[in-house]
């Protein structure tokens, strides 16, 4: 970790201020912006201030898992793309590209926002899989909390396509006018501890400083539905009171720009 | 048979609506993209950088490396697994070929200048596409270059020379695809690749056709070049 840039963070901190100007609890602009790929069932553009992230919905049909033959299937996946980053790598999802699929898609699964039991064509045969990919475009900090929040909007923005007679989907048709059975919406925040302060939405170089993050995935009712532990320093049981309350009161800004 | 009239009504050598953008990924050092009918290409440049693995390196000269890849979410019919294809491998490879002629990398010797192109949505012709973007980009980074690229699809369906082929018509079955590159200021061909019959006589209408059509490829791409430092 690079010192002399954790200590400028620590100092400007102190002082209730941030590189940017903002507050310690406060997002920059966030904008949804729905239906940017007409080749995916369902899609959206998240921005976060200078941060940016796409995510697609393919809406395909599957056989169900041996486990669960009467729930369709839902998978979450991020590509951090070497284009958002001078930092990210071609190839096969690294550590951070893992994690942040991982922790979305636990807010998504874990609040069943998505009503699962509702994508069965023929129990035990067929069901619907749903596909989410996340793309980050540009990379200015804090890609997780705009990824879960693209994975949403994309989920929303998202229709069944039409199925021919023998059950498959036909792609050369139109879309139809049916929407995803979305019973939840889950957001995530995540707050950021470095040394006795607290802050939310982490810029790039804030994002080196970082000694403790907690990612707190937030339902419309307040309900938490996920969490995430990040960072080397351990947190005491107030310390996690605390940034869970932080979370579940900045929630609300992110999903107001659903 | 006979091609009356286009899938999409457009005349035999429309190109369908374009549009161009440049300088959308901030931190990149030079980003554009390019958007043709339904098909959108995003490009951004990372270099001149250190290049590795070290045996890439080459002590004459920097050296130019795409990456082209298409969003899962992007293809027209089933998710597209992520990581490359011999497809894209192919891909990557010759719109290098494309592009490198207009950058002169001499100055940088053992390095790499790295072009990422994404697609976020197809609808056939996107290497050419992607070569659009690509170009723009370049130019953004503020690299030393001959000329821009332009490119697109010309073929054949059916009877008719086309040109800016869409998915239907790419893929229908009496038909033939030819995606070209052009230098604009040279005239010369950087891209040429076919897939399809066609006679000595029709290809020939095709690359000339697809050679005309780079006029106004080139216009848009330095109306979005200028417009982008008219911002700053």
């Amino acid at each position: 970790m690079n010192q002399e840039l954790k200590q400028h963070v620590l100092k400007a901190l102190s002082k209730n201020v941030r590189y940017d100007g903002r507050k310690c609890l406060e997002y920059r602009q966030v904008s949804v912006e729905y239906g940017i790929s007409e080749s995916a069932e369902g899609s959206a553009r998240v921005k976060i201030g200078g941060t940016e992230v796409i995510a697609g919905v393919k809406v395909e049909t599957a056989t169900p898992y041996p486990d669960t033959p009467n729930q369709g299937n839902l998978m979450v996946n991020a590509e951090l793309l070497p284009l958002s980053n001078p930092k990210f790598e071609t190839g096969p999802p690294g550590e951070q590209a893992t994690e942040v699929a991982r922790v979305a898609d636990r807010a998504i699964r874990e609040s069943k926002a998505i009503d699962v039991h509702k994508l069965v064509l023929k129990p035990g045969e067929r069901v619907w899989a749903i596909n989410i990919d996340i793309c980050s475009i540009n990379d200015e900090g804090n890609l997780q909390d705009a990824a879960t929040l693209a994975a949403l909007a994309a989920l929303k923005d998202a229709r069944f396509p039409k199925l021919t007679e023998h059950g498959e989907v036909d792609y050369d048709s139109e879309k139809t006018n049916e929407k995803l059975p979305l019973a939840r919406e889950p957001v995530e925040v995540t707050v950021i501890k470095v040394g006795e302060h607290y802050f939310v939405d982490a810029l790039s170089d804030e994002e080196k400083a970082i000694e403790a993050r907690l990612t707190v995935g937030v339902t419309e009712k307040g309900t938490v539905c996920a969490m995430q532990k990040g960072g080397d320093a351990p947190l005491s049981v107030d310390e996690i009171d605390k940034m869970i309350e932080i979370a579940q009161k900045l929630a609300p800004t992110l999903r107001k720009a659903l | 048979m006979t091609y009356h009239k286009r899938f999409d009504g457009r005349g035999f050598d429309e190109l369908r609506p374009m549009s161009a953008k440049v300088g959308i990924v901030p931190r990149a050092d030079g980003s554009a993209m390019f958007k043709i009918g339904k098909t959108v290409a995003y490009a951004a440049v990372y270099g001149p950088r250190d290049l590795h693995p070290k045996f890439m390196q080459n002590p004459q000269t920097g050296i130019l490396r795409i990456n082209y890849n298409m969003m899962p979410f992007s293809g027209h019919g089933e998710r597209v697994r992520p990581g490359g294809s011999r497809r894209s491998k192919e891909i990557c490879m010759v719109m290098q070929n494309a592009l490198l002629p207009a950058l002169n990398l001499k100055e940088f010797p053992n390095a790499v200048v790295d072009v990422f192109v994404e697609l976020p949505q197809t609808d056939a012709g996107t290497r050419c596409a992607g070569i659009m973007a690509a170009s723009m980009a370049l130019a953004d980074a503020g690299l030393e270059m001959k000329d821009l690229v332009c490119a697109v699809a010309a073929g054949r369906v059916e009877d008719k020379i086309v040109l800016d082929l869409n998915y239907f018509e790419d893929s229908h079955e009496d038909g033939a695809d030819v995606p070209v590159a052009v230098l604009p200021n040279s005239g010369k061909v950087t891209l040429l690749q076919m897939d399809g019959e066609m006679t000595r006589e029709q290809i020939k209408e095709a690359i000339t056709k697809a050679k005309e059509a780079c006029e106004e490829l080139y216009e848009l791409q330095k109306k979005a070049l200028k417009e982008r430092f008219a911002r700053e």
